[in-house]
């Protein structure tokens, strides 16, 4: 249900003589009974409901109560309300991979993922993909030495956990289709390969999927 | 009582009537009511088959024909795996692929992009709660389908999705394929309104769902 996103509150002041002006936003005036009203329009910029309105998620594994617009990319509630900024805005049209984060554990795009989407869901984002920087991906990263300037590498490494969920031992072909959707501008993908490969060994060491 | 007897024999054949008018009031009444802000045309039970008429199915068929090969149809029903996009339908970005379920596969699933709805702006994705290709067991091609091939493939339930004529008719109105004409900004829209390839679809199978020749 929508509340109409106007607002008017109208003062009643006591005052014998006062100048009637006009206003964008108020008016005031002086009434027959030799009342004094000013009337004033707030406009809101979101409706009532969505004002009172708090939307939960879990972030991590950590509960989240967010007062933000449900239309606000998922994206922007990480980074700039929450505070997790090791997702990466690249270009906030789903085409390079940047914002990659776990939404009930698939890869989605969070630039163009409304918080509504989220509400009550399980997000994961690079903080979350383990507890010390020991995911068999963030070891072999490591290892490989794979980023260079490294903005696309947290997109890049959660693309690859979904991979290696899925398909605990990938072909090349299994890693070109699951990684095509994140570009790198300083073309890490021979390392990108490599340490997937890696990492797909570690798992196996220690013993299944994360 | 006898009088009474009399006067209830005698109204005996007028009961009847206005207990029919009742039925027959409330029978109107429920069919006004679940026939509400529709075409009643297009809603009414169709017989298939009901009146052969070949010319006025292919006919029919041609303009039907028209909105599958355009860009908004055609571009989720390709002949390999990966889907087209854009109006000069090029191969998607990025490669996504079908996958068993038509639903992409590992961390390329299409609603990892494809939202719900449509996301705001120019070259953003479009978005559909049930956005999909069709599944890797039953591809439905339409790319490269002359008009007699889609026809006969419409129609065959081991190539259309398993549907009878009468599920075909109302696949008319399915989310996604209503989509196509809600597909967000900067795409062109299929060659006719909904409406008009409503109407030609329903009156190609109801004719008869005639192949053209070619």
């Amino acid at each position: 249900m929508q509340i109409p996103a106007i607002v008017t509150i109208l003062f009643e002041i006591r005052i014998k003589s006062f100048e009637i002006r006009k206003h964008r936003n108020w008016e005031a005036g002086i009434f027959e009974d030799g009342k004094v009203r000013i009337t004033m329009t707030i406009k809101l910029t979101r409706s009532l409901t969505q004002i009172i309105t708090m939307i939960s998620l879990k972030v991590n594994k950590k509960p989240y109560e967010v007062d933000a617009d449900p239309n606000m990319p998922l994206l922007w509630v990480i980074r700039d309300i929450i505070g997790l900024t090791g997702t990466k805005f690249g270009c906030g049209v789903a085409q390079c991979g940047a914002c990659v984060v776990h939404l009930n554990g698939e890869a989605v795009r969070s630039c163009v993922t409304k918080l509504s989407r989220a509400e009550h869901q399980d997000i994961t984002t690079i903080e979350g993909l383990s507890n010390d920087n020991d995911h068999p991906l963030q070891v072999a990263w490591n290892e490989a030495n794979v980023p260079q300037c490294g903005y696309c590498h947290s997109g890049q490494l959660m693309s690859a956990a979904v991979l290696l969920r899925e398909k605990p031992k990938p072909t090349d072909q299994d890693i070109d289709d699951a990684m095509a959707g994140n570009i790198c501008r300083c073309g890490t993908y021979l390392r990108i390969r490599q340490a997937i490969h890696m990492a797909a060994e570690l798992q196996q060491k220690k013993g299944g999927a994360k | 009582m006898k009088v009474q007897k009399n006067s209830s024999s005698s109204l005996k054949p007028f009961k009847s009537v206005i207990v029919m008018a009742i039925i027959l009031c409330t029978a109107g009444i429920m069919a006004f009511a679940f026939n509400t802000g529709r075409d009643p045309k297009i809603n009414m039970p169709v017989t298939v088959g009901m009146k052969k008429d070949s010319v006025a199915s292919v006919k029919a068929f041609a303009a039907v024909y028209k909105v599958l090969m355009s860009p908004r149809c055609l571009n989720c029903h390709p002949a390999g795996d990966v889907p087209f996009q854009g109006d000069d339908s090029h191969l998607h970005t990025m490669f996504p692929k079908r996958g068993i379920d038509g639903k992409g596969v590992l961390a390329m699933k299409c609603a990892n992009c494809h939202q719900p709805e449509n996301t705001p702006g120019l070259h953003t994705p479009p978005g559909n709660p049930n956005w999909h290709l069709p599944p890797a067991d039953m591809k439905m091609v339409f790319e490269g389908k002359s008009p007699r091939q889609l026809a006969r493939q419409m129609v065959d339930p081991n190539q259309n999705g398993h549907k009878n004529m009468q599920q075909l008719i109302e696949h008319a109105d399915d989310g996604l394929v209503l989509s196509g004409w809600n597909m967000g900004e900067g795409r062109i829209k299929p060659p006719l309104t909904h409406a008009a390839f409503k109407k030609a679809w329903i009156t190609w199978i109801t004719t008869g769902a005639y192949a053209p020749k070619k």
